[in-house]
C-alpha cells in the first residue's frame, strides 16, 4: 500500500471469520434452557415493574457527561465562539487572511 | 470510441449542463420522464469520466481546447500563450471527477423517493445537475478565470439547494449563509485572479506557473486563494457556516454540497502544487495548511461529540475529516522542495490525504444519507428523541454501521487505510501531529458510538411503532456508496496504485502539467 508499511484487509477479514466460527462453536455449547416470555427474560429479578421504554434509553445529551464536565474550560469558550451570526463568520475569515498574509510576507 | 475519449472532458460538463436546461421542459410533461433524464444524464457523465480516467491512467494528461482547430492544440499558431478556454485533465483532476460524478449519481437516485414528498422537483434536479457541472468544471479547467466561473455555478446552485425546503426557517438561514460566504469567497478568488492578470496578462494555470515569480503580490494572491478555498472547505476557524448549511440541505444534496467543498480543496491543492510549486516558500505554506488541518481535525471532532442534532454532528465530523486531508497535503507541501523527505514520507502523506478525499466522500456521503433517512422516517434530527430504530430500519442501520466504522478508522475499513498512510508519514515529519490525528480518530469513534446508541439501539419507543424502512431508491443510493466502501476497504492496494498514486505523481510533476500546454520548458 505504501513504502512505509504493510496492510492487508483480507488477512484481517480471514482472521475475523475464523474467530467468528470459534465464537459460534462456544455459543452453541451454551445454556439451552432459555425460555422466551417467562420471568427469565425480565430485567428485575425482584419483580419490580419495568420503567417506560423512553426512561430506559440513555438520551444523547446525557452521554459523556463526565468528559464534558472535565473539559468545561475548553468547551465553554469553544461553544461560545460558534455564535451562528454570519458577520462573525466573516470576521474570522478576514482576520485569518490578515494574519496569514503577515506570516507569509515576513517569512518571504 | 477514440473520438468520444478526446471530447469527454467537455462532454462531462456539457451533458449535465444540457440536462439541467432540459429538465424544466421535460418536467412540464412528465415527472417520471424528467427523473429518467436526470439519472441517464448523470450515468452518462459517470461513464465519460470513467473512460477519460482509463485513458489518462494509460496515456497521461488530456488537454482540451475549446474552439481550436484541434482540441489538443492549446496554443494557437503564431501565439506564445494559450488564449482560448483550456480544459486540462490530469490524474488528479479525473480522480476528483470520478468522486463528483459517482456521488452525484448516488444522490440523484436517492432523491427520487424523497422528491415525491416535496414540491418543486424540477427546480431541485436542475440545481443538482448545475452543482454537478460546477464541480466537474472546477476540477477539469486549466484556467483560473473559469475556475472562478465554475466556483460561482457551484456556489449558487449549492446555496439554492441548501435553502430548498423554504418551509423551514433554518433552511432559508442555512442557504443564505452559504450564499454569503460563497459570494465573499468567490470575490476574494476573483481579486486574486485579477492580481495575476494585472501582473502577467495571463489566466491559464500552466502559462502562469511557467512565469511565476512569487512577488509580494503573488504572495498576497496565494494567501487569498488558500483562505477563500479554505473557507469553502470549512476549515477551522472558517467552518461555522458548514453545520448551518449541511444540516438543512434536503436528502441527497448534503453529500453533494460536501463533495463540492472537496472540489474547493482540489482547487487549493492545484493552486499550491501546480501554480506555485517550489517557487513559493513551501515550508511556511505547508505549515499554514497543517495548522488549518490540525485545528479542523481537533475542534471539528470535539464540537461534534457534543451535538445532539444528527446532521449537525455529521457536519462537524465533515470538518474534522477535512482536517486529515489538509494535514496530509500540508506535510507534502512542507517538504515539496526537499527531494529526500518528499521521497521518504512526503509522497505517502500526499497520497494519504488524497486517498482520504475519496474515502471520506464515500463514507461521509453515506452517513449524511443515513441521517436524512432517519429524518425522512422520524421527522426529527434530534438524537434525544430517537431510539430503537435498528428494529424498524434494518438496512439503514447496516449502512450507518458501515459508514461509522469507516469514518472512525476501524480496520479493515477504508478510513483506516488512508488514516494509516497519514499517521505513518506525518509521524516522520512530526510525531505530535500524528498523535493528535490518532486522538481525533478515537473521539470520532466515541461520537459515532453516541449517535448509534441514541438512534438505533435501546427499547422500541411507542411513538415509532409504525415507522418503516425508507423506500427502495433511497436504499439503492445508500447501497451504491456502501458497496464502494466495502470494495475500497478490501482492495486498498488496487485503489491506491490505480487512482491515488497517479494523482499524487501528477500533482508533484508540475513541469509535466506546464509543458503539456506550453510545450517544452
Amino acid at each position: 500500500m505504501s513504502a512505509l508499511s504493510f496492510w492487508s484487509p483480507l488477512v484481517l477479514l480471514f482472521s475475523f471469520v475464523l474467530l467468528s466460527l470459534v465464537v459460534l462453536i462456544f455459543r452453541n455449547r451454551g445454556e439451552k434452557r432459555y425460555k422466551k416470555g417467562t420471568a427469565q427474560t425480565k430485567i428485575f429479578l425482584a419483580g419490580e415493574e419495568e420503567p417506560d421504554p423512553e426512561k430506559l434509553h440513555v438520551k444523547a445529551h446525557n452521554m459523556y457527561w463526565g468528559f464534558f464536565e472535565a473539559l468545561k474550560h475548553y468547551y465553554g469558550p469553544t461553544m461560545k465562539a460558534h455564535t451562528g451570526i454570519i458577520n462573525d463568520y466573516l470576521l474570522w475569515f478576514v482576520s485569518l487572511i490578515a494574519l496569514t498574509a503577515l506570516i507569509v510576507f515576513i517569512s518571504g | 470510441m477514440q473520438s468520444l475519449i478526446i471530447h469527454s472532458p467537455i462532454l462531462a460538463i456539457a451533458i449535465p449542463l444540457l440536462a439541467a436546461f432540459l429538465t424544466p421542459l421535460i418536467g412540464k410533461f412528465s415527472s417520471k420522464a424528467r427523473d429518467i433524464v436526470v439519472i441517464v444524464a448523470l450515468a452518462v457523465t459517470e461513464f465519460l469520466v470513467l473512460i477519460l480516467a482509463r485513458d489518462i491512467y494509460a496515456s497521461g494528461l488530456h488537454v482540451y481546447t475549446l474552439g481550436a482547430l484541434s482540441p489538443t492544440l492549446a496554443t494557437p499558431e503564431n501565439f506564445m500563450i494559450p488564449v482560448r478556454i483550456v480544459l486540462e485533465v490530469d490524474a488528479m483532476s479525473v480522480f476528483m471527477g470520478i468522486i463528483s460524478a459517482t456521488v452525484a449519481l448516488a444522490a440523484a437516485i436517492y432523491s427520487i423517493s424523497f422528491m415525491k414528498r416535496e414540491t418543486g422537483g424540477t427546480k431541485f434536479y436542475t440545481l443538482l445537475l448545475l452543482l454537478t457541472v460546477g464541480m466537474i468544471g472546477l476540477e477539469f479547467t486549466g484556467d483560473l478565470f473559469n475556475m472562478f466561473i465554475f466556483l460561482e455555478i457551484l456556489s449558487i446552485s449549492g446555496a439554492a439547494l441548501a435553502g430548498f425546503r423554504i418551509r423551514y426557517a433554518d433552511a432559508i438561514e442555512g442557504g443564505f449563509k452559504y450564499l454569503v460566504i460563497s459570494a465573499i469567497g468567490a470575490l476574494v478568488v476573483l481579486f486574486a485572479v485579477g492580481i495575476f492578470y494585472g501582473q502577467y496578462n495571463l489566466l491559464n494555470i500552466a502559462a502562469l506557473a511557467k512565469v511565476m515569480q512569487y512577488t509580494s503580490l503573488d504572495q498576497l494572491a496565494l494567501v487569498l486563494l488558500i483562505m477563500a478555498f479554505g473557507m469553502k472547505l470549512a476549515s477551522v476557524p472558517m467552518h461555522m457556516w458548514a453545520p448551518d448549511t449541511y444540516s438543512v440541505a434536503p436528502a441527497g444534496t448534503t453529500p453533494m454540497i460536501y463533495v463540492a467543498s472537496q472540489a474547493c480543496l482540489y482547487a487549493l491543492i492545484r493552486i499550491c502544487f501546480t501554480l506555485y510549486g517550489v517557487t513559493m516558500n513551501t515550508s511556511t505554506i505547508g505549515w499554514i495548511i497543517i495548522v488549518l488541518g490540525v485545528l479542523s481535525m481537533f475542534i471539528g471532532v470535539t464540537v461534534a461529540v457534543k451535538q445532539t442534532d444528527i446532521k449537525r454532528l455529521m457536519a462537524y465530523h465533515a470538518i474534522s475529516q477535512s482536517g486529515y486531508m489538509l494535514l496530509g497535503i500540508g506535510v507534502g507541501i512542507a517538504v515539496l522542495a526537499d527531494p529526500v523527505a518528499l521521497a521518504a514520507y512526503g509522497k505517502t502523506a500526499i497520497s494519504g490525504g488524497i486517498f482520504h478525499i475519496v474515502n471520506n466522500a464515500l463514507y461521509k456521503g453515506l452517513l449524511f444519507l443515513t441521517a436524512e433517512a432517519l429524518f425522512f422516517s422520524l421527522g426529527t434530527r434530534d438524537l434525544n428523541k430517537m431510539g430503537g430504530m435498528a428494529r424498524n430500519m434494518k438496512y439503514t442501520t447496516i449502512f450507518f454501521i458501515i459508514g461509522a466504522l469507516a469514518i472512525s478508522g476501524i480496520p479493515p475499513f477504508n478510513g483506516f487505510t488512508s488514516k494509516l498512510m497519514i499517521y505513518e508519514s506525518v509521524y516522520q515529519f512530526s510525531p505530535l501531529l500524528a498523535v493528535i490525528a490518532m486522538l481525533v480518530s478515537i473521539l470520532t469513534l466515541a461520537s459515532f458510538t453516541k449517535a448509534f446508541q441514541s438512534a438505533f439501539t435501546g427499547p422500541a419507543l411507542p411513538q415509532y411503532n409504525n415507522v418503516k424502512e425508507v423506500p427502495k431508491p433511497m436504499l439503492i443510493g445508500m447501497g451504491i456508496l456502501a458497496v464502494l466502501i466495502v470494495f475500497f476497504s478490501l482492495f486498498p492496494n488496487l485503489v491506491v496504485n490505480t487512482i491515488v498514486n497517479p494523482a499524487t505523481d501528477s500533482l508533484i510533476n508540475q513541469a509535466g502539467y506546464i509543458s503539456s500546454v506550453m510545450g517544452g520548458l
